[in-house]
């Protein structure tokens, strides 16, 4: 079963962790942002990575980026681990392989030349067998597969609107023929009438192009629109994963219901939902075992508060990190939405 | 007295006045809030809801400025009042709440001393007092009165947006207005401060001016609803009426461009093209670029706010009165 997943998978984290020293240098007071996770990315396929600010989603593309390296555990790709890839030639391979779509698109392109530059210093870095004229050719090619005229090429920056600006993000990943696009919050800046296009270059890269997606967001609605799988994270950790319907149908951890339950559905009949959850995201510094939503959860045990829940599968391909969900047959709600 | 409506903004229009010539960013609004009524102000970036906002606030800096019509609050037209005179209003009748708590917020005084810098701003008011309310209004949100004594950076980021709510309740305002409050905040602490900022309106009968872009946010909390294009009204009228039958075509995109997390998973399409450059907005119709059903006329006259049973619609096609969609 393992070896199986292993072969099918083109991104593999294993017991990834990524910790941060906080406060002044004789501090030892350590930030868990990403603590022993344990996911895979496979061909053609959108991965959502869902949680609240500081639940360590960015950390992850971070590290699987090469930013920085993992505290501890390994990451694979193509089935060869990201620590063995120390010569330029190989690191340089994988960032073309595996690039990073930002969240800002007024911030990630440079405002002093025109857009056509990045384009042709991704070609040049990344497929020097191109003549000039060849990566001429393949800037506006990739232009037209984002959805841009290829004449925009000329434009500066500042000429265009964010969602164009964003495009330009995506089509520079494209450049380099990549296998999985890192994507953080790549809408979240957009405004919501051109979001939905933006959400459908997505399902197009991975449908024709072939390319894979870690789609890092917040917002579930748009995450079932596109994606494929969803991780679910809380504080660092993985609380609920799974093929997206399934979780969002049958979602077993309370976390996972908490986050369905406040997501705005302009649907539904208009109510002021009774509860209410006014707790706190958990600060994970130095962090004790244990679950680490207890304190937010209305069906902690005794348990919650001794041993850290590991991901349990509870359907197929579903998995969740509950002490309750795991000891009961039934469907346990803690939020309803 | 009560039957006034608490604001009556009549004819507003804002430019920004440029060496190259002026931009108007909000042409010809009107509109009024009632006593203890939510009003949600939606559109997308650079439709000029915030300007509207500052210019309801009075708060706009130039390059921006009031060029037509009024604002009518509490009796008094805002527009041209001294600072002297606005801010005896400010903070007492009206207050506002920014869309970042962390710049409107002074990062070098905790947050008790900001609030006595409010209170004090009105008035001498003794310690005692001021430190009793303060705590009040921290309750009331939902923080334990101890902040007083933190700084912004020791606050999350939801505890500084309610903290910051905290702080435009400290008298009781007949008005507040709140520009993206939410925005910064993930789904949950989002929903739980919506639900916090509906129950004090309803607790304290405030009036609230809600301005964000993202339509569904407010769908369950909001009295009535004004869409926003380009600097015009496109559509107002009571949320409930607009999320079961939007009629201006824009106000529909935007209805139609929220994938759901229920029900089927159906293709969306958005809406195509993006809003215009305020200093060339396109003849006619604003929104006829990007309009599926845009005709000839659309082109050939800018349409008026037609009303249509309690709504107002900009859009030819109900000039007649008709409700097709």
């Amino acid at each position: 079963m393992t070896a199986e997943l292993h072969s099918a998978g083109l991104m593999r984290a294993e017991h990834l962790t990524r910790h941060f020293k906080i406060g002044s240098a004789l501090s030892r007071r350590t930030l868990h942002a990403v603590d022993d996770v344990n996911f895979t990315i496979g061909e053609r396929e959108i991965v959502a990575l869902a949680g609240e600010s500081g639940s360590g989603k960015s950390t992850i593309a971070r590290v699987l980026a090469r930013i920085y390296p993992p505290t501890a555990g390994e990451v694979y790709f193509e089935g060869k681990p990201l620590s063995s890839m120390t010569s330029r030639a190989e690191r340089l391979r994988y960032s073309g392989l595996v690039p990073m779509v930002f969240q800002d698109p007024f911030a990630s392109i440079n405002p002093v030349f025109r857009v056509s530059h990045g384009v042709l210093r991704c070609l040049k870095l990344h497929r020097p067998e191109l003549s000039e004229a060849q990566r001429q050719e393949e800037a506006a090619r990739v232009f037209e597969v984002v959805g841009l005229n290829p004449d925009m090429l000329q434009r500066f920056p500042y000429e265009l609107s964010g969602g164009q600006r964003q495009r330009v993000g995506f089509a520079q990943a494209l450049a380099m023929r990549p296998r999985l696009i890192l994507a953080d919050e790549p809408v979240s800046m957009l405004d919501v009438s051109i979001r939905i296009g933006l959400l459908n270059l997505m399902a197009k890269l991975r449908d024709e192009e072939g390319v894979s997606i870690l789609y890092i967001t917040h917002d579930i609605a748009s995450a079932r629109y596109v994606a494929d799988r969803l991780i679910v994270m809380y504080a660092g950790q993985i609380a609920e994963t799974g093929p997206i319907e399934d979780v969002l149908t049958h979602p077993r951890h309370p976390y996972t219901q908490l986050l369905l339950s406040a997501v705005p559905d302009p649907r539904a009949p208009l109510a002021v939902a009774a509860e209410t959850d006014r707790g706190e995201p958990p600060r994970v510094i130095d962090p004790t075992p244990g679950c680490r939503f207890r304190w937010r959860c209305p069906l902690a045990i005794d348990t919650c508060a001794q041993v850290t829940p590991e991901l349990a599968e509870l359907r197929p391909a579903h998995s969740a990190a509950c002490h309750v969900a795991q000891n009961s047959p039934e469907e346990v709600k803690a939020f309803s939405a | 007295m009560s039957d006034l409506p608490v604001l009556e903004v009549s004819g507003l229009s804002v430019d920004y006045v440029l060496d190259r010539g002026s931009v108007r960013a909000v042409d010809d609004v009107s509109f009024t809030v009632s006593r203890g009524e939510f009003l949600g102000i939606v559109g997308e970036s650079g439709c000029g809801k915030s300007t509207l906002l500052f210019a309801v606030a009075q708060l706009l800096a130039p390059p921006a400025e009031v060029t037509a019509g009024s604002v009518t609050f509490g009796g008094n037209n805002l527009v041209g009042l001294t600072d002297g005179q606005l801010s005896a209003i400010r903070w007492r009748d009206m207050s506002v709440v920014m869309q970042s708590a962390m710049n409107a917020l002074n990062p070098v005084k905790t947050i008790g001393a900001q609030f006595r810098d409010a209170m004090r701003a009105h008035g001498k008011v003794p310690d005692r007092e001021v430190a009793d309310r303060s705590a009040e209004v921290l309750t009331m949100v939902g923080i334990d009165p101890v902040h007083l004594r933190s700084y912004p950076h020791q606050l999350s980021g939801g505890m500084r947006q309610r903290s910051m709510i905290a702080m435009a309740l400290l008298f009781t305002p007949d008005l507040v207005i709140m520009d993206e409050p939410t925005s910064a905040l993930d789904v949950v602490a989002q929903r739980s401060l919506m639900v916090q900022i509906k129950e004090l309106q309803l607790a304290f009968g405030f009036a609230v001016i809600f301005v964000t872009h993202d339509m569904s946010l407010i769908s369950h909390f909001s009295d009535r609803l004004m869409v926003m294009y380009a600097g015009q009204v496109d559509e107002i009228g009571a949320t409930r009426t607009i999320f079961d039958r939007p009629l201006h075509p824009y106000t529909q995109g935007l209805l139609e461009a929220f994938p759901s997390i229920r029900g089927p998973r159906v293709p969306l399409k958005g809406i195509p093209g993006s809003p215009p450059d305020l200093a060339r907005v396109p003849s006619g119709c604003r929104f006829r670029p990007r309009c599926p059903y845009a005709v000839d006329k659309c082109a050939e006259v800018a349409p008026d706010l037609y009303p249509l049973e309690a709504a107002l619609v900009r859009c030819v096609r109900r000039e007649d009165g008709s409700l097709a969609s």
